[in-house]
């Protein structure tokens, strides 16, 4: 096992690395594949007429709707550039150390979402089987009105 | 064939022509991307807007597989009924009238079309036609479609 | 990206459509019966799928004909259309599975190929019509079908 400041050296000079932004067009069509495949009858994400009636006005997404953060929106090419700090560092094995979403306000159907994502933080620590590093990505959803509508904190463990 | 012996009933008949519930399908850019995606197309037509627009299409497009599938409506509603305990998909003939946007609503309704009976290797064999007509918003009829599905 | 345009004149009876390589995969299925909405357990599960007397899950026979129209769509062009689009499905084909998350298992890969059978001028379009199928990788044509299409005529332009 290599010295450990060094190497953290190189991953805090990668703290804020961002993604292009990544438009997405919320459908109904989606909304309503996904509340399907998740079992959610819930008819604010499939009754059209239902979610009209509703305060929301239309269709709105189930919290989960985003899937999992960082298979989008460029996450993956900006582990990739990560992952080669963390081999360096003696910790190429990563796991998926779970999301933390936040919500703002109501994602409807119609909505135009630009997300960006970022490596955010990272902090280390010593386990059982060595040192560990957890990383924490972070994407935000901006709506097409420029108000923050949700933030997602990805964490991954290397080991 | 009202042959003795015909395993297609009375009550199966009465079935023919008998329409069965209409579906809507909004045809959304993202579910053309998934198809695009599951057959592995990366033709420009089908995801690329500023491509699209420049084509004769004047905007994104389905491509033909989007229709005569359930996410279409195909065969929804229709009371196909069968002694046979196993079911395949035996063949499809898609006709297509107009090119299939992106912001369309399709509706479709389907009904059986015809019942056929066969003797096979593995003994008999039923064949049911369903014909499936998708209409756009315009009440434009964009494509009819005929699938036969075989029991045994 | 944009292709060559093919012509109404480019083609005759027994011209080959440009054949199109396809693999299928457990992966594809379950993209496609997330696409398509069919949910059939005949395509993903191995019990199920021996109760409908075959070995394993097979390919959707909707998922070959979808690679018939991306066949033809490839080949026709922006400038052509496709009109008419029928198949059958005469042979089971099983697909391979997955060796990581993106790339299959060393296996099969299947053809779609087809010849154009005739060809001719209708309301003013530019018909021609094809033999079409996909062939497994011992040549066996698993899904054999027909295909219309219009193609632009290079004369009408000037």
């Amino acid at each position: 096992m290599t010295e450990g400041s060094a190497i953290t050296d190189e991953l805090r000079s990668m703290i804020g690395m961002a993604t292009e932004p990544v438009i997405m067009e919320v459908e109904r069509g989606a909304i309503r594949r996904y509340a399907d495949a998740i079992g959610d009858p819930n008819p604010l994400f499939s009754d059209v007429e239902y979610a009209r009636n509703s305060r929301y006005g239309e269709v709105i997404c189930p919290p989960g709707f985003f899937g999992w953060p960082l298979k989008r929106g460029g996450m993956m090419e900006l582990l990739g550039t990560i992952g080669g700090a963390l081999f360096r560092a003696g910790v190429p094995r990563i796991l998926d150390g779970g999301v933390d979403y936040e919500f703002f306000l109501p994602i409807r159907a119609g909505d135009i979402l630009t997300s960006h994502g970022k490596f955010a933080d990272f902090r280390e620590r010593e386990g059982r089987t060595g040192k560990m590093l957890f990383i924490t990505m972070e994407t935000t959803y901006l709506n097409q009105n420029g108000d923050l509508v949700a933030k997602a904190r990805s964490t991954l463990i290397a080991l | 064939m009202a042959q003795q012996g015909s395993i297609i009933t009375d009550e199966m008949k009465k079935q023919i022509g008998v329409k069965g519930v209409p579906t809507v399908l909004e045809v959304e850019k993202g579910l053309i991307r998934m198809m695009a995606e599951a057959l592995d197309d990366p033709n420009p037509l089908w995801q690329d807007e500023e491509y699209a627009e420049k084509s004769k299409y004047g905007g994104i497009i389905a491509p033909p597989a989007l229709l005569c599938c359930a996410r279409a409506g195909t065969g929804r509603g229709v009371q196909m009924k069968s002694p046979f305990p196993r079911a395949l998909a035996g063949g499809d003939e898609v006709e297509y009238l107009k090119p299939l946007k992106a912001g369309d609503v399709i509706t479709s309704v389907s009904h059986i079309a015809e019942y056929n009976e066969r003797e096979g290797k593995r003994g008999p064999m039923l064949f049911t036609t369903i014909e499936t007509t998708y209409k756009n918003q315009r009440d434009e009829v964009v494509a009819i479609s005929r699938s036969t599905f075989i029991s045994y | 990206m944009a292709k060559k345009q093919l012509y109404y004149e480019d083609v005759e009876v027994g011209t080959e459509v440009t054949p199109l390589a396809k693999v299928a995969t457990t992966q594809m299925l379950v993209k496609w019966a997330g696409g398509s909405g069919d949910f059939n357990p005949l395509h993903f599960e191995d019990s199920f799928a021996a109760s409908q007397g075959v070995d394993s899950p097979i390919v959707h026979g909707a998922l070959k004909r979808a690679w018939l129209g991306h066949l033809m769509t490839d080949w026709i062009g922006d400038g052509g259309f496709l009109k008419k689009l029928a198949c059958q499905y005469r042979g089971m084909d099983y697909p391979r599975k997955m060796k990581t998350i993106t790339d299959p298992q060393e296996g099969e890969t299947w053809w779609c190929r087809g010849t154009v059978t005739k060809k001719y001028v209708e309301d003013d379009q530019h018909i021609v019509e094809c033999d079409i199928w996909v062939e497994n990788a011992k040549g066996e044509k698993t899904t054999p079908g027909s295909a219309t299409v219009v193609l632009p005529f290079k004369k009408a332009k000037s």
